[in-house]
């Protein structure tokens, strides 16, 4: 049997010592067999690798109404497979509020990163559920309204009281409502219709703070059939309402928050053209032999490239990867008359007949990401395996056989969540349009410097404010390569940061003569008398090599200097991808003050900067603009 | 081969190799083979089996023998 070879190849290779082969047969094992046994199986192997494997912490708490530890191991299971190292806290049963409430609570005390608010109508409102049609329509609001008024306490003190993410549970309607068909019939809202209005009022909450996520857990039981769901018999035997084989699709659906939340999601889809994109392959059907368009069977794909152009809208960037004759194939992509992806919608491409393996490096190269925020969408099954194993920090998508399911698949794949989208994620394809004009000149002028003058760049500084504020936490979220210190905020620790005295914080802004860049830079400095010292300072990689940090840090220093101070500090915290900004303090004059040999401290190297005796300027090509306030 | 397979399943859920678990295998002889675990272990069996146990049934688990037998009962071989 499959799933007993994955197992022993998986012991085998554990005992070798072979920990990236090991996690991906352990990943394997998991697509192959997504029921509780084997997620058990991959959950103590695991432990056994976790030392081995780069793994991110990340601490969840779970307050619940009912049993949520069969969910475990299914959980902790997913998350090492997407590359997160889980520790959970669950909970008493029905002890969420007071655990919201109180700040002392084992819940704060835990210190999650997130809380998952699992909690069900039955629970909550009973009189909702069990007895509406004896209510009058006074009493159901008035339940209604406590309720909400429950929601709005709880999370208001977790507001206060920490600074988690919460992942809040929308409320169940029954699959039957008490009043049959005149749930609709009357003039106030029935017993679903309540639920909604219930429901309207936690997506105001949700909407109304970046750390408050809604997940519609209504809508989740609907798609798996409302009357399949639950186990009554384990509800009153267990408290486990769930039936055994829903259990997996609630994992599944907390994945698509904790991937966006742990930042382990893909920036880039590549995706191949013959039998996923469009029926057919057209190096053998010919342009007019393709299936694709409003009918049997060309819709399905026509479906998959919808939703490829709804992931681009969500900033995720397009790339082909196929293997074709280059003319041929683009050919089809520009006029085929039923495509809705053109060629502009793809910020890369790779047509040819080389390895996938390498056509992705090139695509990762070119795009200035890391292969870990690539995706990989193929119909073709050993394309997929050998992907994964020659590039396992490849995200490979696992497309079901039948390509009317293929659209699904994409919507349903975690790692293409967000939980907040800037501008600069909508423009996202628009931006490396640019890159490639920006190139073909780079091309066109003889030396470095020609080109950096030819580009004619803008750099604008300015604080960071409440408009800025998503896209600066997201550059620290996101950025891994050209950044000093690594240090990851979210939001609303930025927030408090900024909102600080001896704190200063701005952003930069690139434009230059192909366009508007957006938001690429930031630097964060903390103040003590006549000293500053960076806390971050970093660049998003569409703009290496381009000297911009070296209009950032003229700003910074001009403006260090001019509230009198007289010495810069820095630290470089190494990791295994900021390579790029390792020269950056020795290139701008900084001496080095001390170095840690253990970079396990969090120690690196600390430099710095005498701005009595010395300053930064900012190169002659770069026109530097600071403002009060970034403009639009 | 119904007991091969509840075994497997056990042995996963358990966290032990296969070997370990036998016919009489009972959660005294296991240190965390407690109510958590043996509920973990009724669901990892109706997702394996595509059944659902009643609560009578869940009574009667015992040991892995007895739930083969039980199993062998519900799908009628």
């Amino acid at each position: 049997m499959e799933s007993t070879r994955l197992r022993t190849e998986a012991d085998e290779l554990i005992a070798a010592g072979e920990a990236t082969t090991a996690a991906r047969r352990l990943a394997e094992l998991l697509r192959a067999d997504a029921g509780s046994a084997a997620a058990s199986f991959v959950v103590s192997r695991y432990e056994r690798l976790r030392g081995q494997l780069p793994l991110v912490p990340y601490r969840v708490a779970l307050l619940r109404s009912f049993t949520v530890e069969p969910l475990l191991p299914l959980l902790r299971a997913a998350c090492f497979t997407a590359g997160i190292d889980l520790n959970v806290h669950v909970g008493d049963f029905n002890a969420y509020a007071q655990e919201m409430l109180d700040p002392d609570s084992t819940l704060y005390r835990f210190a999650p990163d997130a809380v998952i608010l699992a909690v069900q109508t039955r629970d909550l409102a009973p009189d909702l559920w069990h007895d509406f049609a004896r209510l009058d329509t006074d009493a159901r609001r008035a339940i209604a309204a406590r309720v909400v008024e429950n929601f709005q306490d709880w999370t208001s003190a977790f507001l206060r009281h920490g600074r988690a993410h919460l992942v809040l549970h929308t409320l169940e309607a029954p699959a039957t409502p008490c009043l049959g068909l005149l749930d609709n019939a009357g003039d106030t809202p029935g017993q679903a219709g309540t639920l909604r209005l219930i429901n309207d009022e936690l997506r105001r909450l949700a909407s109304a703070s970046n750390s408050i996520h809604l997940l519609e857990y209504d809508a989740l039981v609907a798609r798996h059939g409302r009357t399949r769901w639950h186990d009554e018999r384990k509800w009153l035997a267990a408290r486990l309402p769930l039936a055994a084989h829903s259990l997996p699709h609630l994992v599944a659906e907390w994945m698509r928050f904790l991937r966006p939340l742990t930042g382990r999601v893909a920036k880039a889809v590549a995706v191949d053209l013959d039998n996923t994109l469009w029926g057919g392959v057209v190096g053998e059907d010919g342009l007019h032999g393709l299936k694709l368009g409003a009918e049997y069977p060309g819709a399905a794909y026509l479906e998959v490239q919808r939703a490829l152009l709804d992931l681009k809208a969500r900033g995720l960037l397009l790339c082909l990867c196929s293997k074709n004759n280059g003319a041929e194939a683009v050919e089809a992509v520009e006029t085929h008359p039923a495509m809705l992806l053109r060629m502009k919608d793809f910020a890369a491409a790779r047509v040819n007949w080389n390895d996938k393996a390498e056509s992705l490096r090139e695509l990762a190269a070119e795009l200035k990401i890391g292969l870990d925020a690539v995706a990989f969408v193929d119909d073709n099954p050993v394309e997929r395996e050998h992907v994964r194993a020659q590039l396992p920090e490849v995200h490979v998508v696992e497309l079901p056989a039948d390509p009317f399911d293929f659209a699904r698949a994409l919507r349903e794949e975690a790692v293409f969540e967000r939980l907040t989208l800037s501008d600069e994620d909508r423009a996202r394809t628009s931006y490396y349009e640019a890159e490639r004009e920006r190139t073909a000149l780079q091309g066109r002028t003889t030396t470095r410097e020609d080109f950096l003058r030819s580009l004619a760049q803008e750099a604008e500084v300015a604080p960071v404010t409440d408009a800025t504020l998503a896209r600066a936490a997201q550059l620290t979220q996101k950025t891994n390569q050209f950044n000093l210190t690594t240090r990851r905020y979210t939001e609303r620790q930025l927030a408090d940061l900024v909102a600080r005295s001896d704190w200063h914080a701005c952003t930069l802004r690139l434009r230059d003569r192909f366009g508007d860049n957006g938001i690429v830079g930031l630097a964060l400095a903390r103040r003590a008398a006549a000293v500053w010292e960076l806390d971050s300072f970093l660049l998003s990689c569409r703009v290496i090599g381009r000297t911009v940090e070296t209009a950032l840090l003229a700003h910074l220093v001009e403006t260090a200097r001019a509230a009198g101070a007289t010495r810069l500090l820095g630290r470089y915290l190494p990791t295994r991808k900021n390579i790029p900004a390792r020269d950056f303090y020795a290139a701008h004059g900084f001496a080095l003050v001390s170095e840690q040999e253990d970079d396990e401290s969090g120690g690196g190297s600390l430099w710095s900067l005498d701005l009595t005796r010395q300053t930064v300027e900012c190169p002659a090509w770069i026109r530097l603009v600071a403002t009060e306030q970034e403009g639009v | 081969m119904t007991f091969e397979r509840v075994r497997a399943v056990a042995a996963d859920v358990l966290g032990v190799p296969p070997e370990r678990v036998d016919e009489r295998s009972a959660p005294a002889d296991f240190e965390n083979w407690d109510s958590i675990l043996q509920l973990n272990l009724v669901l990892a069996l109706e997702q394996e089996f595509d059944v659902q146990f009643e609560p009578e049934e869940m009574e009667r688990m015992t040991n892995v023998g007895q739930i083969a037998a039980l199993l062998d009962e519900k799908l009628g071989s």
